[in-house]
């Protein structure tokens, strides 16, 4: 019963790659431990590929309880988050390891 | 200090309550503290391992190595898991009456303990893991020894402060009922984990969503605050989770609701060797 758990995420995985290559991009860069664009305009109702660039000499985590992401990102180094389609809205994500001062937020329109 | 000891419990807290409800489901098993012991230490050391290897993990599957990895590691848990409540199913009737009797060690329970060490240095080794790299960032940035070490010891010490509370709530559940109260929450913790996981797999493009935020409460409850972390541990709360992620938490919570009864219907009475020489399950009681 587990083994056909597995076999159907395997399944499911391979189609998942399959989707959405052409995506577009956007991208976010840490420095000081505070993220710049601060704002970043996205589509609303499509998938779109976030980089985030980590600049500092710490690492970082880029989470968001609103988009439902996190992902630890290595000092001096980037990573990619898919994200969405979100609804028309603004959604809140943050440097979980500098809540003070890495505070974003994504507009989708 | 503050910002410390407040990442750091949000952390061990998650970890704590997996661990909590691990030790209550394990009571009356013999060794149970060692298990449990050994299982946070095995979690402490693959989380400096993890930390370690960070950049080696990011690279993996071009980029998609810490997704991957996050969701193999929970679905393994929910495995293991899912393993020891179904045996439980057979052998948890015997382990309520064993409760209590003077000297009663239950043999058969150590083959299904090894797996919930595994949970437990799993649970461990994914919070562990980003403290590590948490506090690593914190030493380069230059915080005092003060800070770090006061830090650590609040996160720690309140975080592991609600998994005793939990604990000890738990044990105030009658013994008749307590394997199923346990049993239960181990069922949702797992299909929690499993949703969890799925939802790593979309944010790798290694799942489709199968629709975001399928439904939004966020008003009412977010994902960030600490009631809605707690639930979100313990039972798999989402305040907008995605079509895949309730695929995944439906099938788990099925698949071990099935497994448990299938098992407890074919066999109504435990095994010969395994009877207890009380013939009331229910007379047992510790309370």
């Amino acid at each position: 019963m587990k083994l056909s758990l597995i076999a159907a995420t395997l399944l499911l995985s391979m189609t998942g790659t399959a989707v959405a290559r052409d995506l577009s991009t956007f991208t976010l860069v840490v420095k000081n431990h505070v993220y710049q664009p601060d704002e970043l305009k996205v589509p609303a109702g499509t998938k779109f590929k976030l980089i985030v660039r980590n600049e500092d000499p710490t690492p970082e985590e880029f989470e968001s309880t609103d988009f439902n992401r996190e992902k630890i990102v290595l000092p001096n180094s980037s990573i990619t988050v898919y994200v969405g389609p979100l609804r028309a809205g603004s959604y809140g994500f943050f440097g979980d390891f500098h809540q003070a001062t890495a505070q974003g937020r994504l507009i989708a329109e | 200090m503050l910002g410390v000891a407040l990442l750091v419990f949000r952390e061990v807290m998650e970890a704590a309550l997996i661990v909590s409800i691990v030790c209550a489901a394990t009571r009356g098993v013999a060794r149970r503290g060692w298990f449990v012991t050994a299982g946070i230490g095995l979690g402490i050391a693959g989380a400096l391992l993890v930390a370690m290897g960070a950049s080696l993990i990011a690279r993996l599957a071009s980029g998609s190595g810490q997704e991957i990895f996050n969701a193999c590691v929970l679905l393994s848990a929910v495995l293991m898991i899912g393993w020891h409540v179904v045996w439980m199913s057979r052998h948890g009737r015997e382990l309520a009456q064993h409760m209590g009797a003077v000297g009663s060690a239950v043999r058969a329970g150590s083959s299904s303990l090894t797996l919930l060490l595994a949970v437990v240095a799993i649970a461990v080794l994914r919070e562990g893991s980003e403290i590590v790299l948490f506090l690593y960032g914190m030493v380069i940035g230059g915080i005092g020894a003060v800070g770090l070490a006061g830090g650590i010891a609040l996160g720690v010490g309140s975080g592991a402060l609600l998994g005793f509370a939990l604990y000890f709530g738990l044990l105030r559940i009658p013994m008749k009922h307590f394997f199923t109260v346990t049993n239960g929450m181990l069922v949702l913790l797992a299909s929690g984990l499993a949703s969890t996981a799925a939802r790593f797999l979309v944010q790798g493009d290694l799942l489709p969503s199968w629709g975001t935020q399928v439904w939004d409460t966020s008003g009412l409850l977010s994902n960030g605050s600490l009631a809605g972390q707690t639930l979100g541990i313990l039972i798999g709360y989402d305040a907008h989770p995605s079509g895949i992620q309730l695929v995944f938490y439906a099938t788990t919570l099925l698949l071990l609701v099935v497994g448990m009864q299938r098992l407890s219907r074919t066999s109504p009475s435990p095994s010969p060797r395994m009877r207890s020489p009380l013939a009331d399950p229910a007379s047992e009681s510790l309370r």
